[in-house]
């Protein structure tokens, strides 16, 4: 041990500072974080609406969790240095330089180093494992859910300042309403005519950036019936904050029943719209 | 070290100044808005679409105008309806074809019998290619494609507003006004000359391609 280190080591007749950091940071850990799993976390967004939602919110709680103890060690030591080691006196010096501690340093790059990897194996593992994790995966997508070959897809067009929606399966409709059938996976394909959107379903756990000329797809499987929220979540222009509508979740029968309706009902609109493409280039884009 | 503190002192007051006229002339340059006219419980708005406005501080810009109750054209593109109202609205469509970026919106939603009047002619769609411009308020559901004149038409409109003498068309439709509260409206064809995308300038401020419709 350094000359420094030993400096602030304690004596026999003082008190153990490391001790009692430690036992108060033991006792906070031990109160504060199963709080923060079954009080707190059923409260963390966003929710369990679908599959991905669950996945992601599960993820929140552990990494709330996990991050608990990090701050409890900071804010305990924070306050117990303000407590106890003040300064006294009317000259104001430094403290005598700490240096050269191996133990201290080799318990902090080892445990900070378990856990930047340990997350980061848990996340790829994770997203590989849920198809995504509701997150746009680009045109190929590399984490596909074993359900994958029999979703439904659904395209996703943004535009300054709505979104539209087309049901390649069913005559390739387009619609302004969203609508999906629950316990059915559910492959979005994101892409916008003009400039960069984001599509954000909120509750369903879905993001994904919508750009012209590209398709971003996204996996969802909505686990119960009801409605959500669909924002645009890229800073698009005038009217970006009210690029927004409200999506549903039906029952296979109620589903069945709307694409029909939407069928029938723009059926003279969808004879002029352009053949179903993963992405479009529309006239006119260019400088008008 | 007191002229230095003073300097400082006043470049700041001067910067924080710049940045409150800025805001506040942001927040006072909305046109004023335009009331429609009310008579037998029907709310009456009379619009026109011009493809240059031709008056400062943007001449060249495509923008809406619309008729006050004295019948005189105010460059406004904010309207006050009753609620729970029939709305009518006539739009006097001078420009020419853009055409739809989207064509699902060459459908007519949200107007009562699901229909637009295209001088005098119902229509639940129109050509994509043939939309000048749109009026389309998403929270309503409310979406007018509105055909644009013949390019090669004689006796154009350069400078509004412009008069029923020169070549137009006219749109008619109705639709009954939600609940109180403001309702943003704007045009889907991408109209804006010069800007990228067509979807600048006029098509991101209001008062030109823009507006809202204050329900109260």
């Amino acid at each position: 041990m350094s000359e420094s280190s030993a400096a602030v080591a304690p004596t026999p007749a003082g008190p153990r500072h490391g001790l009692r950091i430690v036992g108060t940071w033991a006792i906070a850990t031990a109160v504060v974080v199963p709080v923060m799993i079954w009080v707190v976390g059923p409260h963390i967004p966003p929710g369990s609406m679908s599959q991905q939602a669950r996945d992601q919110h599960d993820v929140n709680v552990a990494l709330a969790a996990l991050a608990m103890p990090v701050l409890l060690m900071i804010w305990v030591y924070f306050g117990y240095a303000v407590r106890n080691f003040r300064a006294e006196g009317d000259a104001i010096v430094d403290g005598p330089p700490i240096t050269g501690n191996a133990r201290i340093q080799a318990t902090w790059l080892i445990v900070t180093s378990v856990m930047v990897l340990g997350l980061a194996v848990f996340g790829t593992i994770d997203l590989l494992s849920t198809g995504g994790s509701g997150g746009g995966e680009g045109p190929a997508p590399l984490a596909k859910p074993a359900d994958a070959a029999s979703a439904l897809q659904i395209q996703v067009i943004g535009q300054q300042w709505a979104w539209t929606f087309r049901y390649p399966g069913y005559g390739g409709v387009e619609t302004n309403e969203l609508a999906l059938p629950v316990g059915r996976e559910v492959e979005f394909h994101v892409t916008s005519l003009d400039v960069a959107h984001s599509f954000w379903a909120y509750e369903l756990a879905v993001k994904a950036d919508a750009i012209p000329g590209s398709d971003n797809v996204a996996y969802v499987k909505a686990l119960r019936t009801g409605s959500f929220q669909v924002r645009c979540a890229e800073l698009c222009g005038l009217w970006h904050g009210h690029m927004n509508t409200t999506g549903s979740v039906l029952t296979d029968a109620g589903f069945s029943s709307w694409i029909a309706n939407e069928q029938k009902e723009n059926a003279a609109v969808t004879k002029d719209l352009p053949p179903y493409s993963h992405v479009y280039y529309p006239v006119p884009l260019r400088n008008a | 070290m007191r002229v230095r503190g003073v300097a400082v002192a006043a470049t700041f007051s001067g910067l924080v100044a710049l940045v409150v006229l800025y805001i506040v002339f942001f927040l006072t340059s909305a046109p004023a808005a335009l009331s429609a006219v009310v008579t037998n419980g029907t709310a009456r708005l009379t619009l026109q679409t011009v493809a240059s406005y031709g008056h400062p501080p943007f001449p060249d810009w495509v923008s809406y105008l619309a008729r006050d109750s004295t019948g005189h054209w105010r460059h406004t593109t904010i309207f006050k309806v009753p609620a729970h109202t029939l709305v009518k609205v006539t739009v006097y469509e001078y420009d020419s074809a853009t055409g739809l970026r989207n064509n699902f919106l060459a459908k007519v939603q949200g107007t009562k019998g699901g229909v637009e009047f295209l001088n005098g002619k119902a229509l639940s769609t129109v050509n994509p290619d043939s939309a000048a411009h749109t009026f389309t308020v998403p929270d309503l559901n409310l979406n007018v494609p509105l055909p644009g004149v013949d390019a090669n038409a004689k006796n154009q409109c350069s400078v509004a507003p412009c008069n029923v003498s020169e070549a137009h068309n006219t749109i008619t439709f109705s639709f009954v006004s939600p609940g109180p509260g403001s309702y943003r409206w704007q045009c889907f064809v991408p109209c804006a000359l010069g800007f990228l995308y067509g979807n600048g300038g006029p098509m991101q401020t209001i008062g030109y391609m823009d507006g809202l419709i204050e329900v109260s």
